[in-house]
């Protein structure tokens, strides 16, 4: 299979159109041909990576520097598998949760829409193509946002499309400023073409201004919270688990990749990462505050994503970057899933409760066992516990700094550790307590974990009188008070809290995997090895 | 200075300006507005870098940040379209044409919703 | 049956209130404490606003200083773009470089577009598209957009044909089609419901569609995506641009519009309401002339106490 690389995003294209030109009820069918599809041009792409290294695809024959190229390497290739894997998982979760709503009609194709430009931005090699595609992403989500139909949403949409717009023509005149000193476009190449000056701190200051705007790093964060916390729950798992990562993931090009040759970046590298450790203060007492479910869940968003931008501080000295890409990497990925599992989760309780205000979370673990369960799964992942994927991920930042000699930032990233402890806590706590008039509740184990396991395993605990009234029927509106309450909801549907589930687990058990995608991660690693342009197998 | 780097400059006040009013006014059609006059800064910077050194036989500038241009300003008219409805619907909803400037509600936010007019 | 249909905000369909916008009648009808009163914000303070003009001044500086700093001879792409040329099937550099060196970018591109539409298709969901005025244009202009129509149509057909050699090709030849559109739409021409879904659905998506399948072609030949062989490029070109223009003029005709001009599918129509998530599932189909459904729902007044009131 030689054209894997552009037949990954083409798929997922290819399903969009046919989901809009076909009856709204085939778009579940076309997006599960889709997942098989490029699930299986995945496996030859890995197979040729560990073969033969990164490689290179020429779309239309031309080349560098006249065409556009495509580049796969480790980094790219393992993008492309968290989001077939997570797009799998929340695609189980929209199945049920847009089940028999006119809305699913408008949501498949943007989701198949989004798959395809997150395809094409982790495989393309072309600075400019990335503009483009981050237009598309800034688009959708606008578009995925206002799903939720309330005034909300809408001022939230509005606000991120001014954010992303503004953020992505900073994007754009980086860009500019790149070509006029460069004629490149190429990221691959742009190390070697590229030359000091002027023009090229400028553009690298533009391109990261944008990209920060637009992954919403503190201080430029403040569209964030109430986009993810306004959109219908599929679409905030998609927003915080994979969105962000996209601007996140064409710094990490410019930084790692295009600009060390060129520019002292290492000078910058701890403003970035003072930056993300604001983020990472900042996000975690927000979140702290919060008395909604998911704006709790949006402000560790916020104070995640700081972790991504400690890694320039750590990222800059060292002579092999190879292990502080690996730890950012596996970090950005197992936050994606357990973000993804968070905003599932809070869409479950939602959904069953009518509300997701957390002091009226009370009982709920009774209600709501597995769902209650994946809170603590994930969070175990968001505080960085072992064995899950969050610890490894900052384990190795850890390690990377203390190796460094860099305490401040081990420091920060362990106090950041505490925080996540302290909201995830939050979250459980209200979550376990008993409710006010309840039917007896099985007693809290000696630890949380352990009881959240063992009201796992009860399954579906003992679900107080439900008379026949749809679940979904009590909950008019998400985000919205629902002056039913408690009373009349039924369990929620088992698609919602299997897909919830099985992406919290992942998140738990990424750690135990982790070695293996971390071999993947430094495949065409910079530094990993001399790759000057020309070496990689042609197409 | 080349005449090219004098309309860049052009772009580089034209950018200014709208960066300016679209953090200044709260207004949101006239932060759509500053959106599109941004833009418009910044494709006069590309088309002008990219007359820099024209061809010396033709004087044909260098044909891909125009095509780079053409693609922003479908980008441009495309987010403006959406924007611009967006912001229809949301003044239908709220009888608002600006954004909350308060920071989170602590309490979940009560729903507007369009009731029938008496 | 414990649900109170009194809780339950509109949820049955209620009718999104048909208004035009008229800053002059005062929408704004209940404003929450401390809101302006035009409802269009409030200016930031003088600190902010010396700090913003600071701000954007030295940014404007350096990046002015960045530019003046550029070698005097560019680095482009000026020669490799000449070379290739007569391999392109195009002599105009501009649409070699548009649809063929960087053709990618433009498949993207219609793509954006597209997802414009879609992004209005479902904001329109929860409300009906503000009618236009009623042809108010007098007879004298409607006499003109008579005459005027066939010349687009052949302006249109003229820049996508000269697109080949000269500047121009899809974009400006859809963005004619779109003004046509347009005209016709003031006009009172083009009306509501003026196609079925179908065609609407199938006139948004072919441009990418023939794009892609174009691309593909090239894959069967042994080429990469979007290969165009020397020997038929020219012809590729002009089926891409030719679909490319008709989704383009369909989309900007749209976009004014602000919603769909399709009639409502009979399957969605047919469609069983179930008790919906959002407000926005309740609304009728996507079609701004989707007739008000017979029977607001009872009492959806109580439900939004933080509502304004409508204007009586």
């Amino acid at each position: 299979m030689n054209h894997a690389p552009v037949l990954v995003v083409l798929v997922p294209l290819l399903a969009a159109l046919a989901s809009l030109l076909l009856p709204p009820r085939l778009s579940p069918w076309l997006f599960g041909g889709g997942l098989a599809g490029v699930g299986s041009l995945l496996i030859p792409l890995y197979q040729r990576l560990l073969a033969a290294g990164p490689f290179r695809y020429r779309i239309g024959g031309w080349g560098w520097p006249l065409g556009i190229d495509f580049y796969i390497d480790g980094t790219g290739f393992l993008m492309l598998a968290m989001t077939w894997a997570l797009l799998a998982g929340i695609g189980w979760y929209s199945l049920a949760y847009f089940r028999g709503r006119p809305a699913g009609a408008h949501f498949w194709p943007l989701l198949l829409l989004v798959w395809a430009a997150l395809d094409n931005l982790f495989v393309t090699a072309d600075v400019f193509n990335m503009y483009v595609t981050l237009e598309l992403l800034g688009l959708l989500s606008v578009a995925l946002i206002a799903l939720a139909g309330t005034p909300e949403a809408y001022a939230a949409a509005l606000r991120y499309l001014l954010a992303a717009l503004g953020g992505s023509m900073c994007y754009l005149l980086g860009v500019a400023m790149i070509y006029s000193v460069s004629g490149t476009l190429d990221w691959v190449f742009l190390r070697t073409v590229l030359t000091e000056g002027p023009g090229a701190v400028m553009a690298l200051a533009l391109v990261t201004a944008g990209l920060m705007l637009k992954s919403a790093i503190f201080p430029l964060h403040f569209w964030l919270p109430r986009a993810h916390a306004n959109a219908p729950a599929p679409v905030s798992a998609l927003l915080s688990s994979l969105m962000v990562k996209a601007s996140f993931y064409i710094s990490l090009r410019m930084w790692l990749w295009i600009f060390p040759g060129v520019l002292q970046v290492h000078v910058a590298g701890p403003l970035l990462g003072l930056l993300g450790a604001g983020a990472i203060l900042y996000g975690s007492l927000m979140a702290l505050q919060q008395t909604r479910l998911k704006l709790l869940i949006a402000y560790s968003t916020v104070a995640q994503l700081g972790y991504l931008f400690v890694f320039f501080a750590l990222s800059m000295h060292p002579e092999d970057v190879t292990p502080a890409l690996q730890a950012v990497v596996f970090f950005a990925l197992s936050h994606a899933f357990a973000k993804a599992a968070l905003f599932m989760g809070a869409g479950v309780v939602q959904r069953t409760l009518g509300h997701d205000a957390l002091d009226r979370l009370a009982g709920s673990a009774q209600r709501l066992p597995q769902t209650v369960f994946a809170f603590g799964v994930a969070g175990v992942s968001l505080i960085g516990l072992p064995p899950s994927g969050g610890f490894v991920g900052k384990y190795l930042l850890i390690d990377v700094a203390i190796r460094e000699r860099q305490w401040f930032w081990a420091v920060v990233l362990a106090v950041g550790g505490l925080l996540a402890g302290a909201y995830v806590f939050k979250i459980l706590a209200r979550a376990m307590t008993e409710p006010p008039a309840a039917s007896p509740a099985p007693s809290l184990g000696p630890s949380l974990a352990a009881s959240a396991a063992s009201s796992a395993l009860t399954g579906e605990g003992a679900p107080p009188p439900a008379p026949a009234v749809v679940a979904s029927s009590s909950l008019v509106v998400e985000a919205a008070a629902s002056p039913l309450g408690h009373a009349d909801s039924a369990p929620p549907e088992r698609g919602l809290v299997w897909s919830t589930w099985t992406l919290a687990m992942t998140a738990f058990l990424l750690g135990l995997l982790a070695l293996h995608p971390l071999q993947v991660i430094a495949i065409g690693a910079p530094g990993a090895g001399p790759r000057l342009p020309g070496a990689e197998a042609a197409q | 200075m080349t005449t090219a780097l004098w309309y860049a400059l052009v772009g580089v006040i034209l950018l200014a300006i709208g960066f300016a009013s679209l953090i200044l006014t709260p207004g949101l059609l006239r932060k759509i507005i500053a959106l599109n006059i941004m833009s418009s800064g910044t494709f006069l910077i590309l088309v002008s870098l990219a007359r820099r050194s024209p061809d010396p036989v033709t004087q044909a500038p260098d044909p891909v940040p125009q095509a780079m241009v053409l693609t922003g300003i479908v980008v441009s008219v495309s987010a403006t379209a959406m924007g611009l409805a967006f912001l229809l619907r949301y003044y239908e909803a709220t009888g608002r044409l600006a954004l909350p400037e308060d920071d989170l509600p602590a309490a979940p936010a009560p729903r507007h919703e369009e009731g029938p007019s008496a | 049956m414990n649900r109170q249909p009194s809780l339950v905000p509109s949820t049955t369909g209620a009718p999104a209130v048909e208004r035009t916008i008229d800053p002059t009648r005062g929408a704004p009808r209940r404003l929450p404490p401390g809101a302006d009163p035009t409802g269009e914000g409030r200016a930031p303070s003088l600190l902010v606003r010396i700090l913003t003009v600071v701000g954007v001044a030295t940014f404007g500086a350096l990046l002015a200083s960045a530019i003046v700093s550029l070698p005097p001879t560019a680095p482009g792409l000026l020669h490799q773009v000449r070379e290739q040329l007569p391999n392109s099937g195009t002599k105009s550099m501009v649409t070699a470089v548009l649809i063929n060196f960087r053709g990618y970018d433009t498949l993207l591109e219609l793509t954006v577009l597209l997802i414009a539409v879609l992004g209005v298709f479902v904001i329109r969901q929860g409300s009906r598209v503000v009618e236009p005025p009623p042809p108010s244009l007098g007879p004298l202009a409607l006499e003109f957009i008579r005459v005027l129509a066939p010349f687009l149509v052949i302006f249109s057909g003229y820049f996508l044909w000269a697109g080949g050699e000269h500047p121009g090709g899809a974009f400006q030849a859809g963005a004619i089609l779109g003004a046509l559109g347009i005209l016709l739409r003031l006009g009172g021409v083009l009306l509501d419901r003026a196609w079925s879904e179908r065609t609407e659905r199938l006139g948004l998506t072919i441009g990418v569609f023939t794009f892609a399948a174009t691309g593909l072609v090239g894959l069967a030949g042994g080429g990469t995506f979007l290969t165009f062989p020397p020997a038929q490029a020219s012809r590729m070109i002009l089926l891409i641009e030719a679909t490319g223009t008709l989704t383009i003029g369909l989309i900007l005709v749209l976009l004014f519009v602000g919603g769909s001009l399709a009639r409502p599918s009979p399957e969605k129509s047919a469609a069983t309401p179930v008790a919906p998530v959002f407000a926005a599932d309740a609304a009728p189909a996507v079609t701004p002339a989707a007739a008000a459904p017979a029977t607001p729902p009872a009492g959806p007044a109580a439900t939004s106490p933080s509502l304004p009131e409508a204007e009586p």
